[in-house]
């Protein structure tokens, strides 16, 4: 089943704002990242698939159902923690977290409990009972992925979980992620605007910049044909550059750098035999992963 | 050997799989969580000081009616009267309770975590409004029926006791409209901004100063404009349909002189109704707004 699928989504403000534009994708359950600078549209597109905005044309499914047209079924199915900050300072966790279960239509013994479980999951304890104005950020953030996990939903919508955290809770709160996409048996779809942070947790990732989809791929698919080796010599780069491209390896330059595309460990061999017939002194020769990032980099610059 | 006890297993995440209430049961938990913040129950000591302390002031005021009466056997004021001179206290009431009712949760930002559950978006505004309805009506009925057990005990027989019900009833009615009336006027203006003071503010403004506009209108020399005037405030406006609907229970001195509406009681009644829904409109208009945030 596909978790999101959105053809042509166009949303265009009152005020003319254009915040999403043509935008189709398909994501399976599992982790989604979703990325983009900030005013990409990622808020938009989540307000969109919660059915609290109509789109302007195309058409969105989320989890096989409609949010323009059964938003209710929608959001029964769905937990929102949003990015701003949205909790009232002078109730506490406990009792926050089971009104909103409550509101979700648990009833009222039922959101106890699971209001309990559920900020037990996310780490937060006896501190539960006391008000949430006395909280840490990252207390904070806890507090609202707990009240969209209290009614059991099947997707997860994170905008921002991180926002506001010290690197130490940040990684706290992206392995907590991680674990409710592996461990609970629900999807996630978390947004960010560092591309760094969710690519670590993502099963996959959907970039979009000024409302366009940039790019939508499964991480390995986005990784695992990307990976490069580095060769660096200390003298006779040239040679050895044309030495490669002799042998068919479609090598590029960066700097001091040979970068030779990592086809299989044959390659290594390659390598190895050209810079000891043509006896270079080998400064380094590693693999290097790409990062995501560079993708996009590439992309946008290739773009401009 | 015997098996290991009180170890405490961590089970992991649970799956929800049992019973999922209706619109309708989450409509009612909302709508009892709102009539409990009206009263500060739930919520901290701080919060209850101001209510009970207006329970407080309108059940002493009962208590010495019904003890006249049984003691004296004179009548201070009918169930009716009690609501008009209660007036001022449910100003102050309604100016602390719709706050907390909704400017609270603008200015916190816990809407969205509403919206983004299966609640249809008017139903949020509705059921705080039926809250606050609520706790106004039970703020003015419930002593009323602390006078009505005084009289009814003191009563001469059934027939007495009838009589008395049959003096309830339109009293509940009128405390009723009073409750409709402040609680819409209210809630709207504290949904307009996030911040209490402002609201709280606002409402006493806008029930307070409308006062001297019915002050000018009375005063001037067209009997049309004097015979209308109470329209422009709504505590003279709620008082101009009780005059309409029951004089003989607001104006129990024989030579006590109420306010002259003249043939216009029925347009009293109709701008009441028409400000009723006025004002649910609005307030269902601007949640729409709030909710697209």
């Amino acid at each position: 089943m596909t978790l999101i699928a959105t053809e042509s989504l166009t949303k265009v403000y009152g005020g003319g704002v254009t915040a999403l534009s043509e935008l189709t994708v398909a994501v399976e359950p599992g982790i989604v990242g979703l990325v983009g600078a900030n005013g990409a549209g990622k808020s938009t597109l989540i307000k969109l698939l919660l059915g609290l905005l109509t789109p302007t044309a195309g058409r969105i499914q989320v989890l096989g159902l409609d949010p323009t047209a059964d938003a209710a079924s929608v959001r029964a199915r769905v937990g929102y923690m949003p990015e701003h900050d949205c909790l009232p300072p002078d109730l506490s966790a406990a009792e926050l977290v089971t009104h909103l279960g409550r509101m979700s239509g648990l009833p009222r013994t039922v959101a106890r409990e699971r209001a309990s479980e559920a900020l037990r999951h996310v780490g937060l304890h006896e501190e539960r009972h006391r008000p949430v104005g006395g909280y840490s950020t990252g207390m904070k953030q806890r507090v609202k992925l707990a009240q969209a996990l209290v009614h059991d939903p099947d997707l997860l919508l994170l905008d921002e979980p991180t926002n506001g955290l010290d690197p130490a809770g940040r990684d706290a709160m992206l392995a907590l992620v991680h674990r409710i996409g592996t461990e609970f048996g629900m999807s996630v779809l978390v947004c960010s605007h560092l591309l760094g942070e969710v690519e670590r947790i993502c099963d996959t990732l959907v970039a979009i910049d000024g409302g366009r989809l940039l790019r939508a791929d499964n991480i390995a698919a986005m990784t695992s044909a990307t990976d490069v080796l580095a060769v660096e010599v200390s003298e006779g780069t040239e040679a050895l550059a044309a030495r490669l491209a002799a042998l068919d390896l479609p090598v590029s330059r960066e700097g001091q750098l040979l970068l030779v595309p990592l086809a299989d460990q044959g390659t290594y061999d390659l390598i190895l035999g050209a810079v000891a017939e043509l006896d270079l002194p080998l400064h380094r020769l590693d693999q290097r992963r790409h990062r995501v990032a560079e993708l996009f980099a590439r992309r946008e610059s290739s773009h401009a | 050997m015997p098996e290991p006890t009180g170890v405490i297993h961590d089970i992991g995440y649970q799956r929800y799989t049992g019973l999922r209430l209706g619109r309708r049961q989450v409509f009612g938990a909302l709508y009892l969580h709102g009539v409990r913040t009206v009263f500060g129950l739930g919520r901290s000591a701080k919060a209850k000081i101001f209510p009970w302390l207006v329970v407080g002031i309108v059940g002493m005021v009962a208590a010495a009616v019904t003890a006249i009466r049984t003691q004296i056997g004179e009548v201070v004021m009918t169930y009716a009267q009690f609501a008009d001179a209660m007036s001022w206290l449910v100003i102050f009431f309604v100016a602390v309770a719709a706050p907390e009712l909704v400017s609270r949760d603008l200015r916190s930002g816990v809407l969205p975590l509403y919206f983004s559950r299966p609640l249809p978006r008017a139903d949020y505004p509705l059921a705080k409004l039926l809250a606050l309805v609520t706790g106004l009506w039970l703020l003015l009925g419930a002593p009323q029926l602390v006078m009505f057990l005084g009289g009814a005990f003191t009563a001469d027989g059934m027939r007495g006791v009838w009589d008395e019900l049959l003096d309830l009833l339109p009293g509940l009615l009128y405390a009723g409209l009073w409750a409709v009336i402040f609680a819409s006027v209210g809630l709207l203006i504290a949904s307009l901004t996030g911040k209490r003071a402002f609201a709280a503010g606002g409402i006493v403004a806008v029930f307070l100063m409308t006062t001297p506009i019915v002050g000018v209108l009375s005063i001037l020399p067209s009997q049309t404009a004097n015979q209308l005037a109470g329209v422009a405030s709504p505590p003279t406006l709620v008082q101009g349909v009780g005059l309409w609907a029951m004089r003989d229970l607001l104006i129990t001195d024989q030579d006590g002189v109420g306010p002259d509406l003249g043939p216009f009681g029925p347009v009293y009644a109709l701008v009441a109704v028409a400000l009723v829904a006025a004002c649910v409109a609005l307030l269902l208009a601007r949640y729409r707004k709030v909710a697209a945030r």
